[in-house]
Parts: structure tokens; C-alpha cells; sequence
């Protein structure tokens, strides 16, 4: 059974089409990268899958119709971690991934927690966070702060992540500690997974660097102006006759002079 | 500032801070334009709750006024500040921002305007075990949240909290402009009116009480339940949602809580303004924002705030009696810019 099916997704901003019959599957073990300039509706296409835009079409989690979940249902099988978070209050960093436990909680007073498939423990573990467990998030680096809501997430421990530029802004040593620590979720698990993944779990992001997305990614859809240019495996869609126009660019010929003083 | 260790904080929620607000409601109870000795107060007391007979070297007048004036205020003023404060804390959780309470919202303001209303204009409702003015208000505080739900409604259907905000904003500028309206018209009435805005407990009784009581333990409840759901929207309301937070339920539920509850206060102490914005604040300095511990510490943190501020209203000017609205302004907006000061972004 396909984790996700997305049949002929269409989202309208007022009379303004935003989404135009986008339709991809995700199975267990996929991380698909949805890639394309700016204003191309890859970030609509993320929040309209996460329950949190109207939309036509059908869009089918774990064989049940999108639209058929309760909030709480929906936290279990799919997660997402937000590009940045405006932080007001000074929340320890262990109250921020309990949250996680939000959704399996049964009724008041029940955190959630308390039994959960992920500990904190082996959340903060897995983060690198441990030591920082106590500091209030508003001490936190932009990249320590990341690391604590996916640490979260593990708890949360849904099958599906969804990522919306997950370490656009940055430094390039806490992007790199994100990309592994997802894709050792998906992967082979890290100790916050627990027993082995398989299989069962997949990931959808927004990612604008394509070097990144090349990397990381088994799938990839490609979006322009809000219909589908290209989807498939990775190198499928990272092909110079797919990209180039799109990108209305010779981006091979861009992405090797950018990397050719490094090699 | 750093919150100190969980444990300890439980502790100090459970225990110390019902224990200062028993002491200083005792004390409220003992002080006061005639002054009662403690030992004489505990003696009326116990008679009045064992039926034993009063001893002979306390007068009726003493027992008379602890127990049908004193007493009755002193249990008004805490459950209101009690009930404020976690109204304002819960708000502020809500909407994620430190400034929210009942008069953001034009809560209390649209409460005030309905007892003004009926004022000016001598409303009277017959065969009501509340006064007019009182009804009104409760409508009226109850009517605003309607209002400013149904624009932010129209405006923006997520209801994102910024739209409420604003509105809230907006609309409590215009009633109060049309309060200012009422009160020129009604410049005959005018103390009476004035009661209403600037908030006073002085004439409370145990019904009073016993409305408060009832309010805070069904709202108030229903707020504490909501703990988790407050924690989520504190850190954002799309971190809410991802989390499996029904925003919009949990939204519409704290709302109307607190409308209730601050509908209720303002109809039986009028409109005490500072309360409920920052005793959150001196609350979060001890338990950090966690909602689970902020909120049952405003509760009694709250009480013994306005008990403060409703004892200084009484004994400063000693005959006369100040409005308690004035001195929780007055002690409420130095408190507030020290605390904003100090912790700076850290709330």
C-alpha cells in the first residue's frame, strides 16, 4: 500500500490557480523533493498535503481519505517541521520535544508521553541535544532550535515527515546535521527510531538547492507555475532536457562552475 | 531568567502559594479602616462557622463587619483576581503574545459599556437576583467576544490570532469612545458610572462570592484542562497543528472561557484594569511558561495581588476609599515595565 496518493491536486488562492492537477505517490522509504523556481507551488503543495489548506482532488494517506482524519489522527501518521519558528516564550527545550507526545494523548492531564514508541530521552539523544535539555529555547541557535523541534518529531514518530525548507537559513554544518539525521530516520534508524524503520516511513520536502535535493532525494517532482513539469526518480528529473527550461537556465553548466573550485 | 527545577515548582504551586494567598486573605480580612485584632477575628470566625456564641469581649458591631462586610469583599476580591489572572494568562498563551488580556480583547471594555448603559439610562430588571448593571455587563462582555469573533471571522476565516488582536484593539478604542459618550450625557450619574470603569469591590456580598466561585470553577477548569493545547499555540499556531492541536476548537473554547469568566468578574467588580496582564508575568518569573504550572500559580498568585491592591484601596487614604482599578494601574504599570525591563525578550 502506497503511504501517500495524490490524485489531481488542485489549490485555488481566490480566483488565482495555485496548484494546477498535481498528482504523486509516496512509498515507504521515498523522500521526495519538490523542486522548482520561486512561486511554482511547491510550498502550497506541502501545506495543502498537511490538512492545512483547501484543496481539490483526493489526496489518500495510508489508504483513507485525507479529508477523513481528526487533528490528532493525522499528528500520528504525518509531521511537519517548518522552515523557521518565532519563538516567544522561554520553553525549555525538553517541554518543546514533549509536545511531541501530543498527539497519542488520550484526554487531559494524560501528557502522552509517558509511554510513547520515541522516549525524549532518546530524542534529545539522537538530536545531540541532551546537554542543552534544560536551556530555554529563546537561548537556542537557529540551528539548535531546528534540531529540537525534529526532535520532536521524532517523538511524535509519524510515518510521513513533511519539511518545508528545513534548513534553508542554516549554517552549512547544522544543514548537514539535519539532511543525515532525516535521513537516518528514513533510513536505517537512528536510536530514536527504535526498531528498524521498514519501510514504513517516507519524506516530502521543499528544497531550493538543488544540490541538496540531488543528494538527498530517491524522488523528486518538478513544478512550474503550478503544474507538474517532470516527476520521477532523481535522476529521472535532475536530467538537462527536463531542467533547463524550466529553470530557463543551463543549471548543469551553473551547478558544475559553482563546485569546480572545490573539487 | 532561569525557572528553577521542576520539582521544587510543583512544590512551591501546591503549597506555598495557596498558603501566602490564605495569609494574606486572613490579613485583608483583620486590617481595614477599624482594625481587628487577629485573635478576635479567629474567635468571630469559628463562632460563625461553629454557631457557638460570640465571646463577651468582642462587640456585635466588630463580628458584623468581619463577617457581612469584610469577608464577603475579601472572597470577592480573590476569586476575581484569581479568576483575571488566569483569564490573562491564558490569553497570552493563546495568542502568543505577552500583551493579551481581557481589555486587549475589548472584553472589559464592552463590560463596562454595558453597565454604564444601563446607568445612565436606569435600567432596571425586575424579579433578577443581580442588578441591572451587573446583567448588563455579563451580556455585554459576552456580546464583545461575538462581535470581534464575527469581524476576525470575515476578515481572515483561519482566525489567525493577529486578526483578533488587531480587531480587539480597534474595538475596544471605540467603546470606549462611546463610553466617554455615555459619560457626558450621563454626568449625573457619573460616579456610579465611573465605579464600573475603574473597577471596585466595595460593596460585594457572599452571592457575589458564591457567582464567582461557581464561574472560575467551571471556566477556570475548563482552562486548566486545556494546559497542553495552551502550550502548543505559545510556541506557534502552525507548530500546534502539526502537533494534532485543533486550533480552531481549542481556539473557540479558551475564548469563550474567558469571556465568561471576565464577564462575570467586570459584573461584580467593574473593570480592574493590570490584573490580568501581568500577574501572568510575575508568575512566569518562578514557574517558567509552561501552562501546566503557570496556570493553577496565577490562580493563586492573582488572589493575592488584587488582596494586595484591594488593601492599600482601603487603608491609604483611610477614611476614603480608593477605587481598586486605580491602584492595580498605578502598581500594575510600574510592576510591568520593571519585569519588561528586566527580562527584556524573555518572558
Amino acid at each position: 500500500m502506497a503511504l501517500l496518493s495524490v490524485n489531481q491536486l488542485n489549490v485555488r488562492y481566490g480566483s488565482f490557480r495555485a496548484v494546477k492537477d498535481v498528482s504523486f505517490g509516496l512509498d515507504g522509504g521515498d523522500w521526495l523533493m519538490l523542486v522548482g523556481p520561486n512561486g511554482a507551488g511547491k510550498s502550497t503543495v506541502l501545506n495543502a498535503v498537511s490538512g492545512g489548506l483547501p484543496f481539490a482532488g483526493s489526496v489518500q494517506l495510508f489508504g483513507r481519505d485525507l479529508r477523513s482524519y481528526r487533528t490528532q489522527e493525522l499528528a500520528r501518521r504525518m509531521g511537519m517541521l517548518h522552515q523557521s519558528h518565532q519563538i516567544t516564550y522561554g520553553f525549555t527545550v525538553r517541554e518543546i520535544v514533549e509536545l511531541g507526545g501530543y498527539a497519542k494523548k488520550r484526554g487531559p492531564g494524560d501528557s502522552g508521553a509517558g509511554e510513547p514508541e520515541v522516549s525524549v530521552e532518546s530524542a534529545l539523544r539522537a538530536t545531540g541535544l541532551t546537554e542543552l535539555a534544560d536551556r530555554s529555547v529563546l537561548t537556542l541557535s537557529g540551528g539548535e532550535l531546528q534540531r529540537a523541534f525534529l526532535a520532536q518529531l521524532f517523538v511524535q514518530n509519524p510515518g510521513i515527515l513533511l519539511l518545508d525548507e528545513p534548513a534553508n537559513h542554516l549554517d552549512l554544518v547544522y544543514q548537514k546535521q539535519i539532511f543525515e539525521l532525516i535521513r537516518a530516520w528514513l533510513g536505517e534508524p537512528p536510536e530514536a527510531g527504535g526498531e528498524s524503520a521498514d519501510g514504513s516511513r517516507a519524506v516530502i520536502s521543499v528544497v531550493h538547492d538543488l544540490s541538496l535535493a540531488r543528494t538527498y532525494g530517491t524522488k523528486a517532482l518538478l513544478l512550474c507555475r503550478g503544474e507538474t513539469a517532470a516527476i520521477g526518480t532523481i535522476s529521472d528529473v535532475f536530467d538537462d532536457t527536463v531542467l533547463n527550461p524550466v529553470y530557463d537556465m543551463d543549471v548543469r553548466q551553473w551547478m558544475s562552475s559553482l563546485y569546480k573550485p572545490w573539487a | 531568567m532561569r525557572p528553577v527545577s521542576s520539582a521544587k515548582q510543583t512544590r512551591i504551586i501546591l503549597i506555598v502559594l495557596p498558603v501566602i494567598a490564605l495569609i494574606t486573605g486572613f490579613v485583608c480580612v483583620c486590617a481595614g479602616s477599624v482594625a481587628i485584632s487577629p485573635a478576635d477575628t479567629l474567635a468571630v470566625l469559628h463562632s460563625a462557622l461553629t454557631g457557638s456564641p460570640l465571646p463577651e469581649n468582642i462587640p456585635a458591631s466588630t463580628a458584623s463587619i468581619l463577617l457581612s462586610v469584610r469577608l464577603p469583599r475579601v472572597l470577592c476580591v480573590a476569586l476575581t483576581g484569581a479568576s483575571l489572572s488566569i483569564c490573562g494568562a491564558a490569553m497570552q498563551g493563546l495568542l502568543k503574545n505577552p500583551l493579551a488580556d481581557g481589555s486587549t480583547l475589548g472584553v472589559s471594555t464592552g463590560a463596562s459599556l454595558g453597565a454604564a448603559l444601563s446607568i445612565a439610562f436606569g435600567l432596571r430588571i425586575p424579579f433578577l437576583p443581580f442588578s441591572a448593571a451587573s446583567g448588563m455587563a455579563a451580556v455585554f462582555a459576552f456580546l464583545s467576544l461575538m462581535i470581534i469573533m464575527a469581524l476576525a471571522w470575515r476578515m481572515d476565516h483561519t482566525l489567525s490570532t493577529n486578526t483578533i488582536i488587531l480587531i480587539g484593539i480597534i474595538y475596544s478604542m471605540f467603546i470606549s469612545s462611546i463610553l466617554s459618550l455615555v459619560v457626558t450625557f450621563a454626568s449625573s450619574r457619573l460616579k456610579q458610572i465611573t465605579f464600573w470603569t475603574m473597577g471596585s469591590l466595595s460593596g460585594s456580598s457572599f452571592r457575589n462570592a458564591a457567582v464567582l466561585a461557581a464561574a472560575l470553577l467551571i471556566c477556570g477548569g475548563i482552562l486548566l484542562s486545556l494546559a497542553d493545547e495552551l502550550n502548543a499555540f505559545a510556541v506557534g499556531e502552525n507548530e500546534a497543528r502539526s502537533i494534532g492541536v485543533n486550533v480552531r476548537r481549542t481556539r473557540l473554547t479558551v475564548l469563550a472561557s474567558v469571556s465568561v469568566l471576565i464577564g462575570i468578574s467586570v459584573s461584580i467588580g467593574g473593570s480592574i484594569a493590570f490584573v490580568g496582564l501581568v500577574t501572568p508575568h510575575i508568575v512566569r518569573m518562578i514557574t517558567g511558561p509552561n501552562h501546566r504550572k503557570l496556570l493553577p500559580a496565577c490562580l493563586f498568585g492573582g488572589a493575592v495581588f488584587l488582596l494586595l491592591a484591594d488593601l492599600a484601596a482601603r487603608v491609604l487614604l483611610k477614611p476614603l476609599e480608593l477605587p481598586v482599578g486605580v491602584v492595580t494601574s498605578f502598581a500594575g504599570a510600574v510592576v510591568f515595565v520593571v519585569i519588561y525591563y528586566r527580562t527584556r525578550k524573555n518572558f
